[in-house]
């Protein structure tokens, strides 16, 4: 048997349907840096958390920008404003807690004190102590701020941006993300807790599988076998205009039991005879006119937003290197939510998260690819379900967001780095 | 402070031992027996400490029957995708906090240690359990088990129970 090495051949004509990724995207720390610089710090709006994880005057969250520490506050005026966590004197973290409210910020090496919109307002001993020291007396406050992002919100959602160029967050986006974030954040929410998921590969992995609804019926068996998501059922992959973001989506549909086994074949095995001791995991409430029941809106470059029954959450990309990244899901419900709504959802929470029984499987997805692509400088993927072109499907047997993603990477990063 | 009394000393240990078995079934992998550590209408929940500290309810596990806990061993064994790994729990002494009835409530420290395919071993989550435990029938069985974990940062996933 001969051993077929793939090509590196992956800088093919705009014609040539199907894509191939150069595995050194994931692995190499070129990569990983430019991706910093122009993606995270780029022209971008990444997120930053929800508005409702800062209701009051003087709440703040100390969060990241790709891996840039960064501290979003709420003002006393109501505004809300992320900075970088990083003292403007000798770059100390300013926030070292991951949530709570104050006044002001004060970093804990000199007590430089700073104002909720970053401003520096304090330094002591600025003019010496008994006549001696103090700053020079040119030293003007004014240039010594935090450094301060754009920041601005969508339906309850902060995002953030170190681009004074980049166009505006809702521009950004494009209507159909914004009507989807509108869709969910129809209504004041509530935070119901969040999770920390750390997992050991590149988080553009996680780019690539939240855009990906070919997989979901095939890796993720316990959802297939409640029916709560097929790729028989009825479903939409569409992207922005520009391709960053996808929307896969599906209605409760009716199951076709014979339809499926066909359609499967002789995949992996799955029991469609499998039943729950408890049923009431899956017990719900259709919340939405619309009928959807899943929603995976994946938003460029740091977000996914998603509706899967009736959890509602935020998933946030955290990068630590090239090969570490930490998802953390913020779960909500609505202010509204009765009791047993509240309880519908916090039962359901069972399904998704690092321990959900139906997404668990992602985190080790994005591991078997790192594990296999390791020390890899020419080999590529091969990206072509659903014709191999970054193109709006009518059904959830594509890639083809997947490949808008690297469109706009390949724009924004490139994949012709010379190697080190 | 007195010395214990046999009662208390008898309850100290059944719930020592319940906890420890606990522990056995899941690190052994007879996840299948251990459901049968819980009563019926139980309630099983594995949720981080910076949730539980701010009262909110929202946990990576949360099962309120015997059935929800079977369905996940179900779950595990036949529908879940996940790196090999094994479990093994180191646990600190189990303290009663208060006794009402038939009903012991206690509280013990736990380290969960995983190793992984590649031989490396690795504190997986620690924190404490927070127990109701009923010593009325023939073996002490959970009412109700909560493991609260300072590990936030959950390593890939969390497929076996805590």
């Amino acid at each position: 048997m001969s051993i077929r090495q793939q090509t590196d051949a992956f800088d093919q004509a705009p014609s040539t349907a199907g894509c191939r990724v150069p595995y050194r995207v994931f692995t190499d720390r070129q990569y990983y840096d430019r991706e910093q610089e122009n993606i995270f710090k780029g022209n971008c709006w990444s997120f930053v958390g929800l508005e409702a994880e800062v209701p009051q005057a003087g709440d703040f969250k100390s969060t990241f920008v790709g891996e840039t520490p960064v501290i979003l506050t709420r003002d006393s005026d109501g505004s809300l404003h992320v900075v970088v966590n990083r003292c403007a004197h000798r770059g100390a973290l300013v926030c070292r807690e991951m949530r709570g409210n104050r006044a002001s910020l004060e970093c804990v090496y000199h007590q430089w004190a700073y104002d909720l919109k970053g401003n520096l307002i304090g330094v002591p001993f600025r003019r010496g102590l008994k006549g001696q020291g103090g700053m020079p007396g040119d030293f003007d406050m004014s240039q010594h701020n935090l450094r301060q992002l754009r920041t601005e919100t969508v339906g309850g959602l902060v995002f953030a941006s170190f681009s004074e160029t980049v166009e505006s967050c809702r521009d950004f986006l494009g209507p159909i993300v914004v009507e989807q974030i509108e869709r969910i954040m129809c209504k004041p929410i509530t935070v119901l807790g969040d999770q920390r998921q750390r997992i050991r590969g590149n988080w553009k992995l996680y780019a690539e599988n939240t855009r990906d609804p070919y997989h979901a019926s095939l890796l993720h068996l316990f959802h297939n076998t409640f029916g709560l998501y097929r790729s028989t059922q009825t479903g939409e992959a569409l992207m922005d205009a520009n391709k960053r973001h996808s929307l896969l989506y599906s209605i409760a549909a009716s199951n076709d039991d014979a339809a499926d086994k066909q359609a499967y074949g002789d995949a992996r095995t799955f029991d469609t005879e499998f039943k729950l001791q408890d049923m009431s995991l899956l017990k719900g409430r259709q919340e939405f006119a619309d009928n959807v029941t899943l929603v995976i809106l994946a938003v460029y470059p740091n977000l996914v937003l998603q509706q899967i029954q009736n959890t509602l959450a935020v998933r946030q990309t955290v990068t630590y290197g090239p090969d570490e990244f930490e998802l953390v899901w913020t779960h909500f419900g609505y202010q509204d939510d009765d009791a047993e709504m509240q309880a519908i959802r916090l039962k359901q929470a069972n399904l998704i998260g690092p321990a959900g029984l139906i997404s668990m499987e992602d985190g080790e997805a994005v591991e078997i690819v790192q594990d296999a692509i390791v020390g890899e400088a020419s080999a590529t993927s091969y990206i072509a379900m659903g014709g191999g072109r970054a193109e709006d499907a009518d059904h959830l047997v594509t890639e083809g967001a997947i490949i808008g993603f690297w469109d706009n990477y390949r724009e924004m990063v490139g994949f012709d780095l010379e190697p080190a | 402070m007195g010395l214990p009394t046999l009662e208390q000393m008898q309850l100290q240990h059944a719930a020592a031992q319940v906890n420890a078995l606990h522990a056995e079934l899941i690190d052994d992998d007879r996840l299948e027996e251990w459901p049968d550590l819980f009563e019926e209408n139980c309630r099983y929940s594995v949720i981080s400490a910076e949730n539980h500290n701010r009262s909110l309810n929202l946990a990576a596990v949360f099962c309120d029957s015997r059935g929800m806990l079977v369905d996940r061993i179900v779950s595990l064994r036949r529908a879940n995708i996940f790196p090999a790994h094994s479990y093994r729990h180191i646990l600190g002494p189990t303290r009663v906090k208060s006794t009402s009835g038939q009903i012991v409530t206690t509280q013990t420290n736990y380290v969960v240690l995983m190793t992984r395919n590649d031989g490396q071993t690795s504190i997986y989550n620690s924190g404490k359990y927070v127990d109701e435990i009923d010593v009325s029938g023939a073996a002490p069985r959970f009412l109700s088990k909560t493991a609260i974990f300072d590990t936030h940062l959950i390593d890939t996933m969390m497929v076996r129970p805590i």
